[in-house]
């Protein structure tokens, strides 16, 4: 559907260098990198918005490169919103149905649809500025979506956002990809985002394309030390949650049960954050609920701090300090417990 | 608290208090003895406003002054967009360049103008073609208050336009705005405090500027320059009646135009 070919820009402080990508119809893209990776310029150039040195870019077939943003039909969401400010929510989002001049019966139509679909009817005539970070981003997303675009970027949507308007958004996005076959091309930094709404991921770095795939590939077969460190870092893993005789929930992945804190079944992603987990030569008698033996597989060192990776399995990813890693002695096949809380693993979808 | 507790409490302010006190007051007294002492002998005062010469030359002042600031706003706003919206090699150049009339005597700005629009030079010569000349009339005494207040709408225009988020137009043209449609109905709109005030500015300066226009135009008389003849002529009894009414047409246009600027401030 969307043909990226050998693009390069170079905007001085950003630059892209050599990215091909291609995404299918219907597809939820995400391209995954760190901050200041190059991801936001590359969304704007897909739309048209930055000046590209070389490269191509095809949509459904028809060369676009150098295509007007305006005739691509191709809309952008950013991370804080970017709504109209001298605009009532209702002009902002009917701004792109009258650059299209369309009648004012075609304008309503769109108008009603797009505020059934995001549930926006109570914001219709207020000022931007009065609104909450969710209600901006649903605004957002409804301007973006009412011209009916054939392909929707958006930009570290949920970065802003606190964590349980994040999830509603979240939901937004996925119910949009679903109910609308909407294309999406989405920019994020966040390694659970991605692999939550994902449906292919593309790694982006150093303005360069680090690596590309399913979400599963990505973090089961990172292609390089970068993709390896950037999903290594956040200990992600597949499994099962379900609720044991006792009343307690466990989450199950690779035979071992790892006790949880949240009430939920079915089959999830889940994380623990590497800092979250200790490391101990014997087993740690205390509160925390989960507690294994494992084998020390590789250590990564990053200076003041370093990565433990140790075998359950799964395979977990733990931070110490130098002066732990030191004092423990730490190093390729020791035997270690892991102990960390039920409530340090995050479950998500 | 005692009055002087609360001067021991607060040294900083006090002392600023202090010294910003006394420049206040060089500003306000001379103006408000000059009002008041005509105040005091309102049939001069009367007389004065009723003198023809003395109502052509304050109207051809704020007509002028009006005139000059219109071609600055056509000729000065897109500049100013640019300014705000691109680099290029020697933008600073540029932009130095156009505040140059701040720092220029502005008399040597009224001789360096008429080194160009003068009848024996190239720019004059080709107005005086299709019937423009600027020695002694009124196109003389437009582009001699163009030129001393032209920076002050730049700046102020450029200022307006960079608060204004270069995304707000990317996500325009997106939705399917055409450049100008963008720069109409986003970036303008969120400038116009910033322009308006600017063109305010620009307006005020011109009305008040005398060294550039005296050089290029002696006659028709604008107010500052009348004032000026009389003071030179008949003395200062002749040339206050005229300094007050001019500073209170003056005052009361700029106070009138900036409520009206803040009235349609919402945020």
């Amino acid at each position: 559907m969307i043909e990226i070919k050998r693009l390069c820009v170079d905007l001085g402080e950003f630059v892209l260098n050599d990215v091909s990508l291609s995404i299918d119809e219907g597809e939820y893209f995400i391209i995954l990198g760190p901050t200041g990776a190059g991801k936001t310029v590359l969304l704007e150039s897909i739309a048209g918005l930055n000046p590209i040195r070389s490269g191509e870019l095809w949509l459904r077939g028809h060369n676009v490169t150098n295509v007007e943003p305006e005739k691509r039909h191709i809309s952008i969401v950013y991370q804080d919103h970017v709504l109209f400010p001298h605009m009532t929510v209702k002009e902002n989002l009917l701004f792109g149905l009258k650059m299209q001049h369309l009648s004012v019966e075609e304008q309503n139509e769109n108008l009603n649809w797009v505020v059934d679909l995001m549930g926006i009817d109570r914001l219709l005539h207020r000022n931007p500025e009065t609104l909450s970070g969710g209600e901006k981003q649903k605004v957002a997303l409804g301007r973006a979506i009412i011209t009916r675009p054939e392909l929707l970027l958006v930009d570290e949507p949920l970065s802003a956002l606190d964590p349980e308007t994040r999830e509603n958004v979240q939901q937004e996005l996925r119910h949009l990809h679903r109910t609308l076959g909407l294309t999406i091309l989405h920019v994020t930094h966040d390694f659970e985002e991605a692999i939550s709404l994902g449906t292919r991921i593309a790694v982006i770095g150093d303005g360069r394309l680090m690596q590309e795939g399913t979400p599963e590939e990505i973090f089961r077969h990172p292609n390089s030390e970068f993709v390896a460190r950037f999903a290594m870092t956040r200990n992600i893993f597949q499994g099962t949650a379900k609720r044991k005789a006792d009343g307690s929930t466990v989450f199950r992945v690779n035979d071992t049960e790892f006790v949880i804190a949240v009430e939920l079944e079915g089959s999830r992603h889940a994380s623990i954050r590497p800092e979250d987990i200790l490391i101990s030569s014997e087993p740690l008698r205390s509160s925390a609920r989960n507690c294994f033996p494992a084998t020390i597989t590789n250590v990564l060192d990053r200076g003041s701090t370093l990565y433990i990776t140790a075998d359950i399995p799964p395979e977990l990813s733990c931070l110490v300090t130098r002066q732990s890693f030191q004092e423990m002695e730490l190093q390729e096949g020791k035997k270690v417990y892991l102990t960390f809380k039920a409530s340090s693993i995050h479950l998500f979808d | 608290m005692s009055f002087f507790k609360y001067i021991a409490k607060n040294r900083l302010t006090f002392t600023f208090l202090l010294l910003g006190l006394p420049l206040f007051l060089f500003v306000i007294i001379p103006l408000a003895k000059m009002i008041l002492a005509s105040a005091s002998e309102p049939d001069i005062l009367w007389k004065t406003v009723m003198a023809p010469e003395v109502r052509s030359a304050i109207l051809l002042t704020l007509f002028t002054a009006l005139l000059a600031t219109a071609i600055g706003f056509i000729l000065g706003v897109p500049l100013a967009y640019l300014l705000a919206r691109h680099d290029f090699p020697g933008k600073r150049l540029v932009e130095g360049f156009i505040d140059v009339p701040i720092v220029v005597p502005h008399t040597a700005a009224g001789i360096a103008l008429l080194f160009v629009f003068g009848r024996q030079f190239f720019l004059g010569q080709a107005f005086s073609k299709i019937g423009i000349t600027f020695v002694d009339t009124i196109p003389g005494i437009v582009i001699a208050m163009l030129f001393v207040s032209l920076p002050f709408l730049i700046d102020s225009a450029k200022e307006g336009f960079k608060k204004v988020d270069v995304r707000l137009e990317k996500v325009a043209r997106t939705l399917g705005a055409s450049p100008w449609q963008a720069f109409f109905r986003i970036s303008f709109p969120l400038a116009w405090r910033s322009i308006l005030a600017g063109n305010i500015m620009m307006w005020a300066r011109g009305i008040s500027e005398f060294g550039a226009v005296i050089i290029l135009a002696y006659h028709p008389m604008i107010a500052p320059v009348l004032v000026y003849e009389r003071f030179e002529t008949y003395g200062l009894d002749y040339a206050r009646p005229i300094a007050v009414l001019l500073i209170l047409v003056s005052v009361l246009v700029f106070i009138g135009l900036r409520t009206l600027a803040y009235k349609g401030d919402r945020s």
